[in-house]
């Protein structure tokens, strides 16, 4: 079943443009969406961690959070599955209000918490069979634990399993009760690369099923690949919200080189072709253009005036990260 | 009610795999009953040592249930986010909460068992006087001993909720009419050691099971208020993550 999913998303089968709403379970007539969040704003004292937050989430939707530590995505997640309540506006969620309506939405969400959630005491098989008898409706936990490769530690303690594993665990446990609506909080946040690709697939594949997923996530391969939107957030705002493919594939180029560290990038913006500069390391700078092709000779002539010497250019679409540092105008990991 | 009993049996195997807290709430009570009762330490106005020594001990053994099983294993449960995590599937807070009551009452009959056994047994302990009035108590003292405890759980830090729940063990055990009847401890010693609970449990459960039952309204009421006053600071303090 694991490898099956791997081969699967790696042959490109699991294709995004195929998105089939939900076929075991169809919404509700007049019920669109299956998350509606409208000027959402959440405060903790003085701090504003959500502020004026709106978005939408159809059914069957794979919808990433995008946006670095303390941007506000737990905080807009946790309102959604109730844990916390909103100091204004309005969310819905499959129809129904968080707080208001607790009981029936607890049957019909899977929640995958950032950390911890399980006893430490407690074997993988133990705690899914607890969750079973908590749903009308509930998977084998044995089916669950293959789909997640827990297998060979079925039988071993949480505090015991590696990092990895204990996420692992998580999102089968979030799985238990056959959710509509799949709330996972940077779900291969400790993963190894060879796991993250399993959870990858694993969740690309909750799609066929018709399960919306709300994801948060710092790492842009995450969005880029699992996401049919992501809202990129910073400082509890919305920055943009568009398909991956739209946000990297928009109008803007870049051009990228090396050169020596500390260049002016005041001069750099003031090239004709420039929309802006960044030194995104030491020595590595990014240019965004509409016109390529001329920045490149204003670029290489004003290195010659200059009398810097500029080893390596290249000219390309942005990849998302660089949409992210774009639109926000900071790096995303903390 | 098939979420609350797999829920109920969870805490149960999560009682027994805690070593340190099946130590503190099953062997310790026997300990000291075997202990004190072998030595005959005991006021001299009661007939057998066992008399005055049984009515602490199952208050001793409802205390470490209660208060510091109970409290210690909830604050660490909320530390690790499986209190947050459980109150978002449904079985829900409120079916949370009466799995661990029906775990504690659970371990507390099987303690009151042992505790009875090894009196009846060992000590030539005879039941007498009035039962209903002790079982009252004891269902009373679970009552505020668990609202103790979830409310340490709920409001400090998970190690803090360790330290303290062990030394209230500890000051109740020496000053809470456990071990020693309060009225012989010195001067103000003596005072606080009346307000205690355990003394209350205690006191309830020797006039309940005494040769001549006199109903322990006192100590009864003592009671209540240790666990209305617990469950309302509880309520307004308890903190799920």
């Amino acid at each position: 079943m694991r490898d099956q999913l791997v081969n699967r998303w790696e042959s490109g089968q699991l294709d995004r443009t195929a998105i089939q709403p939900g076929r075991e379970r169809r919404p509700e007539a007049g019920l669109e969406n299956a998350v509606v969040v409208r000027d959402l704003v959440k405060r903790y004292g003085e701090r504003v961690a959500v502020d004026g937050l709106s978005f939408t989430i159809r059914h069957g939707e794979i919808f990433a959070l995008l946006g670095p530590n303390g941007a506000g995505k737990t905080t807009t997640i946790e309102i959604l599955e109730g844990y916390r309540t909103a100091d204004a506006g309005e969310v819905r969620v499959l129809g129904l209000d968080p707080q208001r309506d607790a009981d029936e939405l607890r049957r019909r969400i899977g929640v995958m918490l950032q950390s911890g959630g399980i006893y430490p005491t407690v074997t993988p098989i133990e705690f899914l069979d607890l969750l079973r008898h908590f749903y009308q409706e509930a998977e084998d936990p044995w089916k669950l634990i293959r789909l997640v490769g827990l297998e060979e530690v079925a039988r071993v303690r949480y505090r015991q399993l590696s990092g990895g594993q204990q996420r692992r665990l998580a999102l089968a446990a979030a799985l238990v009760g056959k959710p509509e609506l799949l709330f996972l909080d940077e779900p291969t946040t400790g993963m190894d690369p060879q796991a993250r690709r399993l959870t990858w697939a694993l969740i690309s594949s909750l799609r066929e099923r018709g399960t919306t997923v709300l994801l948060t996530t710092h790492f842009m391969e995450e969005a880029e690949r699992l996401a049919d939107r992501v809202a990129i957030i910073d400082h509890g705002r919305l920055v943009a919200l568009a398909s991956p493919l739209e946000l990297t594939q928009a109008e803007t180029d870049e051009v990228q080189f090396a050169g020596p560290a500390g260049l002016d990038l005041a001069a750099l913006r003031a090239l004709p072709s420039a929309l802006d500069a960044w030194e995104v390391q030491p020595g590595r700078y990014v240019i965004h253009t509409k016109r390529p092709a001329e920045l490149l000779a204003e670029l290489t002539a004003w290195a010659r005036d200059a009398g810097v010497l500029l080893p390596e250019i290249r000219v390309g679409h942005e990849s998302l990260e660089e949409v992210f540092l774009r639109l926000t105008g900071h790096e995303l990991r903390e | 009610m098939e979420a609350l009993l797999a829920q109920a049996r969870m805490e149960m195997l999560l009682t027994l795999r805690r070593a340190e807290g099946v130590l503190i709430t099953l062997v310790v009570p026997a300990v000291l009953l075997v202990f004190f009762a072998s030595l005959g330490i005991a006021p001299p106005e009661y007939a057998q040592p066992v008399d005055f020594l049984l009515p602490g001990m199952l208050a001793l053994a409802v205390m470490s249930t209660g208060l510091v099983s109970l409290g210690i294993r909830t604050a660490y449960e909320r530390s690790y986010g499986v209190l947050k995590r459980l109150g978002s599937t449904p079985l829900g807070r409120g079916r949370l909460l009466a799995a661990k009551v029906l775990s504690v009452v659970a371990v507390v009959a099987a303690e009151i068992a042992l505790l009875l056994a090894i009196a009846a047994f060992g000590y030539g302990w005879r039941p007498g006087g009035s039962l209903l009035w002790a079982l009252l108590a004891l269902v009373l003292g679970t009552a505020a001993f668990s609202s103790i405890g979830l409310l340490l759980a709920g409001t400090l830090r998970a190690e803090t909720t360790l330290a303290a729940a062990n030394g209230l063990y500890l000051l109740l055990l020496l000053l809470g009419g456990i071990v020693w009847p309060v009225e012989r401890l010195p001067g103000p010693l003596a005072l606080v050691g009346l307000l205690l609970p355990s003394n209350a449990l205690a006191e309830a459960l020797r006039l309940s099971l005494g040769p001549q039952p006199v109903a322990p309204l006192a100590q009864l009421l003592a009671l209540l208020l240790w666990c209305a006053g617990a469950l309302a600071v509880a309520s307004r303090t308890f903190r799920w993550e």
